[in-house]
């Protein structure tokens, strides 16, 4: 394991920039799929489907393709961002599609009265779903939202072919400079380990935290 | 000697394998004569390929000149393919214009090479390969078949970079995999390094002004070059020199001496040279003088990749500063 240890500043540096990566999209994409899923169960029919549009293409889309497309494809139609930004960009989006059918399938377990005294209080559609819905939609998915996130951490690693310096990129040309791939892939795992075993206990101690209690 | 001595002996020329230590080689050889295919010792590599029918060849898909996949036939053209034939043809006694058949091509990116021939999903590695001491702690080479050199590819309008120093600070790409960075902080160049899997996405790149310079093989940048539609020029910068070699199983020496025995052939017979104008010196480069095989003293089994690996420093090598992709 000498190999990593003395690398250890380029681990760290990988590690760096994918934890940056998936905070950045995570924050991003969950406004994302709030967004996308109000629209999905709005009374308004264009929001709908626009809604269902950009789940349609952007869920049903891989992860790699999107990258190289949103990276490589756009400067050709004049928009040009840098890899981390479209890194961020892509990320989220495609996590956000994600999360907006989860946050959607938790607004179906919230049961239909709570909306319609809400309505008959006179709260509007945006109130109903801030005020009422959401929070309880929300509670009851914190698992699959948990999952998402660990998800993306390790989506994340995608980032590495539009040439982000993330984990597990970085670590790839570790080991054709030092031609010893098993050592480097194992402190690879040990580094999302690090990541996603940690997330997945915050995650479950929030669960508990918020879980409604019937 | 070896070799003479057994060619002298038995007649037949240039079945290394034939001509190793045991006795029973040279029965084994002896019989060959009628048969059209050479016969080699029997366990030895060369036989098993025999056995198998098929020379399964590591190569690159995705480089122009060295080796390239035409999307509509799916035929692979370029130099390595060509020495694959040529080593194929002396494997199974065919001309090389119908080993094509006996031979099963892999596709084997740059970061996979050691892998594919230490777990042997293929015969032997011809794929830009340069040797160099740290792979050879995983695989042996045999050759160099070429000696490339990295040399640097810009912009056609660019006119900023025209030494190596002008690399300094700027955006310089190259695959993931490459030994390019490690050859630019030998020289003393700080450049922000750019990594994608390939070298068209560094041609992309480099043609949407993400990056400045795309810097790795000669060979390879060429291809690019020719496929850029004049939007890229070669800069006259020596980065290093690269010897591409065959890789193949550390330890296999009888394998690595009739690959060796047979470059040498084809360096002699000018098949080499026809082979490198058809494609390399197509994209404009004049035919060289062959390289010289190096035959180093082989240092045994493979360095497990489990291991540290640094017991690997490899005896020998003529093989000057260089390192690869």
């Amino acid at each position: 394991m000498d190999v990593v240890l003395d690398n250890l500043d380029l681990f760290v540096g990988g590690l760096r920039t994918t934890v940056s990566l998936t905070l950045l999209s995570y924050a991003a994409a969950f406004v994302i799929g709030i967004v996308v899923a109000a629209f999905r169960v709005s009374p308004v029919p264009p929001l709908r489907g626009a809604g269902a549009l950009f789940v349609g293409t952007i869920r049903n889309t891989p992860l790699a393709v999107l990258m190289v497309l949103f990276f490589f494809g756009l400067p050709d139609a004049g928009v040009i961002y840098s890899s981390f930004t479209s890194a961020v960009i892509v990320l989220a989006a495609y996590t956000g599609s994600f999360i907006a059918e989860t946050v959607r399938a938790g607004v179906n377990t919230v049961a239909v009265g709570q909306g319609e005294a809400a309505r008959a209080l006179g709260l509007t559609f945006p109130q109903t779903l801030r005020i009422v819905v959401l929070p309880q939609a929300l509670r009851a998915v914190v698992a699959p939202l948990g999952s998402l996130f660990i998800a993306l951490i390790k989506n994340s690693s995608l980032a590495a072919i539009i040439s982000v310096p993330e984990l597990a990129g970085t670590a790839e040309q570790l080991i054709s400079d030092t031609a010893q791939p098993l050592p480097i892939f194992i402190g690879v795992a040990v580094a999302y380990l690090v990541l996603t075993l940690p997330a997945g206990a915050l995650v479950n101690a929030l669960e508990r935290r918020v879980a409604i209690v019937r | 000697m070896k070799k003479a001595l057994c060619a002298v002996l038995i007649g037949v020329s240039l079945i290394a394998a034939g001509c190793g230590s045991d006795d029973d080689d040279a029965t084994t050889t002896a019989t060959t004569v009628a048969d059209k295919a050479p016969k080699f010792a029997a366990g030895s590599t060369m036989a098993k390929i025999q056995e198998n029918g098929k020379l399964v060849v590591g190569t690159k898909f995705n480089q122009l000149g060295s080796g390239l996949k035409d999307p509509t036939t799916g035929d692979l053209e370029g130099f390595d393919i060509e020495i694959a034939k040529l080593v194929a043809a002396e494997l199974f006694g065919v001309s090389p214009s119908k080993a094509e058949d006996k031979i099963e091509f892999k596709e084997t990116p740059t970061p996979v090479r050691e892998f594919s021939i230490q777990k042997g999903d293929v015969d032997i590695v011809i794929a830009t390969y340069t040797i160099n001491d740290t792979r050879k702690a995983f695989v042996d080479f045999a050759g160099p078949y070429v000696v490339d050199g990295q040399t640097v590819m810009v912009a056609a309008d660019n006119t900023t970079i025209k030494t190596l120093e002008d690399l300094n600070g700027k955006k310089v790409c190259t695959a993931r995999g490459s030994t390019t960075p490690k050859n630019l902080t030998d020289k003393k160049i700080t450049a922000n390094i750019t990594l994608f899997d390939t070298y068209p996405e560094c041609a992309t790149a480099l043609r949407q002004g993400r990056v400045e310079a795309v810097v790795t093989d000669r060979g390879i940048l060429l291809g690019l070059v020719e496929q850029g539609a004049r939007a890229f020029k070669l800069v006259d910068i020596d980065v290093s020199e690269e010897p591409l070699g065959i890789g193949l199983k550390k330890g296999d020496d009888a394998f690595r001496d009739f690959l060796n025995d047979r470059l040498e052939e084809i360096f002699e017979s000018g098949e080499w040279a026809t082979a490198f104008a058809g494609t390399i010196g197509a994209l404009g480069v004049e035919t060289p003088v062959p390289p010289t095989v190096n035959r180093y003293a082989g240092t045994g089994a493979a360095t497990s990749v489990a291991t540290t690996g640094t017991t690997a420093a490899t005896t020998t090598s003529t093989v000057a500063t260089a390192t690869s992709r």
